[in-house]
C-alpha cells in the first residue's frame, strides 16, 4: 500500500514536471533578465557609467564575479570588457 | 467491423514502427552516440539549455506539438473513406514523421541546439534562411486564419462551449500571477480551474441563458443584419474581432502572465481528451459505418489526400519545436530516439483516433455519404462530425451526450486556441525578423508587428466565402494550411538528408519521403491551382488561386534549391563528428 502511494505522489510529480517545464524555463528567463540589469547596474561605473552608489555596490563583487563571464556573453560582449576581470 | 479493431492494428503498427524501424534509423542512419555532449550540457545555462528526463522532454515535446490540427485533417479526409486516411496516418507516421521529427531533433543536437532556419542557412546558404521565414510565415498565417475559423464555427455551432472557453482566461491569468509571485506548483490551481471550465460547460449545456448564441442574437439563420450581412456572417465577424482582439493581448504579454497558466489548463485537456475518446471507445465498441473507400467522390483522393491530412501523418511544425526548445534539453544523444520517433507516434495515434470517433459515428453508411456528399461538404462539417463522433463515444463513460459534445467542443476550441496565441507570437517574431532583414525599422516594433500580423489573419480568414456568407468559408484555407505544413517538413527532410549525404552515410531513409511529400504537395497544389481555382476554372477563386501561386513558386525554389545543394558537395560549417 506504502509502495502504491509512492508512485502514485511519483506520477504526480512526475506529470507537474512535465507541464511546467516551459513555464519554469520561461520564469527563470525573466529573473535572468532582471539580474542581468542589476548587473550592470553594478558594473556600471567600470563601465564609463557614473553610478553614485558605486562604494556600496563594490561590496557586492565577491558574489557576483562568478556569474560575470556569462553574463557579458549574453550581453554580446566576447571578451571581457573590464581589465580588472580577466575571465577570458 | 469494431472500431476497436483499428485502433489496435494501428498501435502495434506504431509499436512495430518504433521498436524495428526507429531502432535502424537510430543505430545505421543517425548513428546516436551515448557519449556525445549534448548542448544541453555542454551550453547548460538553467534556462534555455536544461538536460532533462527523457520522459518528461517526451512529455513537453508532445503536448507542445499536439492540437487541433491532427483532428480537423483526418475528419475532412475520411470523406475518400477510412482505409486512405488510416494507411496515410500509420504509414506517414511511421516513415515520415517519425523519421522527420526524430531526425530535426539530431540534426540540431549536433548543430549546438541551433534552430531549423539558422541550420537552412548553414547547409544551403544565407538565402534559405529568408525562404525558410517567409515559409514559416505562410504557415503562421494559414494557421492563424483556419483556427480562428475553427474557434468561430466551433462557437456558433456549439454556442454551450462559450462560457467555459471564457471563463478560463481570467482563470489563467489569476494562476500565473499567484504561481509567479509564490512560487508554488500549478498542478492544484490548474486542475481546479480545469474543474471550473467543466462545471461551466455543463451548466451551460442545459441553461440556454448562458449559451452565447451570437446567430440566435442577430435573429437567427437566415436573419438579415447590417450592411446586408446574414446573421451567420455577422456572428462569424462579432467572434472573429473578439478572437484577434485577445490574441493581440495574449500575443504581446509576457507568456508567464496567461500563455502559460493557459497552455498548462490545456495539457490536462489533451490527456482528458486522450482518455475520453479511447476509453470511450473501449466501453461503447462501436461499429465502423463508414465506407471503405469512396467510388464516387468529386474530387480525386490522390494527391489530395496527402495535403488534407498533414498533421498527424507528418507536420512540419515538429521540426520547429524539436529544434526550438527540444534539442536544447536533450540529456542525451540515445534518448532522440525515444523523444522524438515517439513525439510524432502520439501525434498519429491522436489522429488514428479522431478518423475513427468519425468513421464510427454515423448508423449507416448511408447517412454517412449524405453527409460526405462532397468534399466542399465533407470541408465544412468534418469538425463538426468528429465533435459528435467523440461524444457518442464519451456516453460509453456515462456522460450525457449534450454534456459529452459542449465538453469536446471546449477541449477542441482550447487546443486551437493554444495554436492561435502560438502562432501569432510567432508571427510578429518573423514580421520583426524580416523588418530587420530587408532594413524596415517600423516592422520591427512589438505594435506593429503584431498589428499586422493579427490584421492580416483576421483578413484571411473573413475573406473566403463559405454556403453561409462571408467568414463561415475558412475551411477553404484548410489544403493551403496542409501544403505549407508538408513543404516546411519536406525542407527538414532535405536538410537532414544533404547533412547525412555530407557525413557520407546512406541518406534515402529521409530523401525518399521527402521526395514523396514534395511530389504530392506540387502535384496537389498544380491540380487545385489551375483546375480549382484559377479564374478559369469553375470554382474560381481570386484570393486561393493567389495563395497557391504563391506557394507553388516556393514549391518549385525548394526543388530547384534541394537539386542543388544535393548535387552541390560544397563543404560547410556543419558539425560532422560521426
Amino acid at each position: 500500500m506504502g509502495n502504491k502511494k509512492l508512485s502514485l505522489k511519483k506520477l504526480v510529480q512526475f506529470y507537474d514536471e512535465v507541464l511546467s517545464l516551459p513555464h519554469k524555463n520561461e520564469i527563470a528567463r525573466e529573473l535572468r533578465d532582471e539580474d542581468d540589469l542589476f548587473l550592470l547596474l553594478i558594473y556600471s561605473d567600470m563601465l564609463g557609467i557614473p553610478n553614485p552608489a558605486f562604494y556600496y555596490t563594490l561590496e557586492l563583487y565577491p558574489y557576483i564575479i562568478e556569474k560575470f563571464h556569462d553574463w557579458h556573453l549574453r550581453m554580446g560582449m566576447e571578451k571581457s570588457p573590464l581589465d580588472g576581470i580577466r575571465c577570458c | 467491423m469494431s472500431g476497436i479493431w483499428l485502433a489496435i492494428a494501428g498501435i502495434i503498427i506504431f509499436a512495430l514502427g518504433y521498436k524495428y524501424y526507429s531502432k535502424f534509423i537510430a543505430e545505421k542512419i543517425y548513428r546516436l552516440d551515448p557519449n556525445y555532449v549534448t548542448p544541453a550540457h555542454k551550453y547548460e545555462d538553467g534556462v534555455d539549455f536544461v538536460p532533462t528526463n527523457k520522459f518528461v522532454l517526451w512529455g513537453h515535446h508532445f503536448t507542445s506539438v499536439a492540437g487541433a490540427a491532427p483532428i480537423v485533417g483526418p475528419a475532412i479526409a475520411v470523406y475518400w473513406g477510412w482505409l486512405p486516411a488510416i494507411l496515410w496516418v500509420l504509414l506517414g507516421t511511421v516513415f515520415a514523421a517519425g523519421v522527420h521529427d526524430f531526425g530535426t531533433l539530431v540534426l540540431s543536437v549536433r548543430n549546438k541546439g541551433q534552430s531549423m532556419g539558422t541550420l537552412a542557412s548553414k547547409l544551403i546558404g544565407e538565402r534559405a534562411k529568408k525562404l525558410f521565414l517567409f515559409i514559416i510565415l505562410l504557415l503562421v498565417l494559414m494557421v492563424n486564419a483556419v483556427f480562428a475559423w475553427v474557434i468561430a464555427n466551433l462557437f456558433i455551432s456549439f454556442p454551450a462551449s462559450v462560457v467555459s472557453v471564457f471563463i478560463q482566461i481570467p482563470l489563467a491569468v489569476w494562476i500565473g500571477y499567484s504561481v509567479y509571485k509564490k512560487k508554488g506548483s500549478m498542478l492544484l490551481p490548474s486542475v481546479v480551474a480545469l474543474g471550473v471550465m467543466y462545471l461551466a460547460a455543463i451548466v451551460a449545456s442545459y441553461v440556454p441563458v448562458l449559451q452565447i448564441d451570437l446567430v440566435k442574437y442577430f435573429g437567427g439563420e437566415g436573419a438579415t443584419t447590417f450592411m446586408g450581412a446574414n446573421a451567420t456572417s455577422m456572428a462569424f465577424f462579432v467572434w472573429i474581432v473578439v478572437l484577434m482582439v485577445y490574441v493581440y493581448i495574449a500575443s504581446t504579454l509576457p507568456v508567464w502572465k496567461l500563455l502559460q497558466p493557459r497552455d498548462y489548463i490545456n495539457s490536462h485537456q489533451l490527456l482528458v481528451g486522450l482518455g475520453l475518446l479511447y476509453l470511450g471507445l473501449l466501453f461503447t465498441n462501436p461499429e465502423v459505418t463508414a465506407p471503405v473507400s469512396n467510388a464516387q467522390a468529386d474530387v480525386s483522393w490522390f494527391p489530395l489526400l496527402f495535403i488534407t491530412i498533414a498533421c498527424g501523418a507528418i507536420s512540419g511544425f515538429h521540426g520547429l519545436v524539436s529544434s526550438g526548445t527540444t534539442s536544447k534539453q536533450l540529456n542525451n544523444e540515445k534518448e532522440a530516439r525515444f523523444v522524438g520517433y515517439l513525439g510524432a507516434v502520439g501525434e498519429g495515434s491522436l489522429a488514428l483516433i479522431a478518423i475513427i470517433a468519425v468513421i464510427t459515428f454515423f448508423p449507416t453508411a448511408g447517412e454517412f455519404s449524405a453527409t460526405y456528399s462532397s468534399f466542399t461538404e465533407a470541408s465544412g462539417a468534418g469538425l463538426t462530425v468528429f465533435i459528435q463522433g467523440a461524444a457518442q463515444l464519451a456516453t460509453g463513460l456515462g456522460i450525457p451526450s449534450v454534456v459529452a459534445s459542449t465538453i469536446v467542443s471546449v477541449i477542441i476550441v482550447s487546443f486551437a486556441a493554444t495554436t492561435l496565441d502560438s502562432s501569432v507570437r510567432l508571427m510578429r517574431y518573423i514580421i520583426s525578423e524580416l523588418g530587420t532583414e530587408y532594413n524596415f525599422k517600423p516592422l520591427t516594433k512589438a505594435h506593429v508587428a503584431t498589428t499586422a500580423a493579427v490584421v492580416s489573419s483576421a483578413a484571411l480568414t473573413l475573406i473566403p466565402q463559405g454556403p453561409k456568407g462571408f467568414g463561415s468559408g475558412g475551411y477553404l484555407l484548410w489544403p493551403l494550411f496542409g501544403t505549407s505544413n508538408q513543404l516546411l517538413a519536406g525542407i527538414s527532410l532535405l536538410l537532414i538528408s544533404i547533412w547525412l549525404k555530407r557525413l557520407g552515410r546512406n541518406y534515402w531513409p529521409t530523401l525518399i519521403p521527402m521526395l514523396f511529400i514534395m511530389f504530392m504537395t506540387l502535384w496537389a497544389m498544380i491540380d487545385q491551382v489551375i483546375t480549382e481555382w484559377a479564374p478559369w476554372a469553375a470554382g474560381s477563386d481570386w484570393l486561393l488561386f493567389s495563395f497557391g501561386a504563391i506557394i507553388l513558386v516556393f514549391t518549385i525554389w525548394i526543388l530547384l534549391t534541394a537539386a542543388s545543394a544535393l548535387l552541390n558537395g560544397k563543404d560547410n560549417n556543419i558539425e560532422k563528428s560521426a
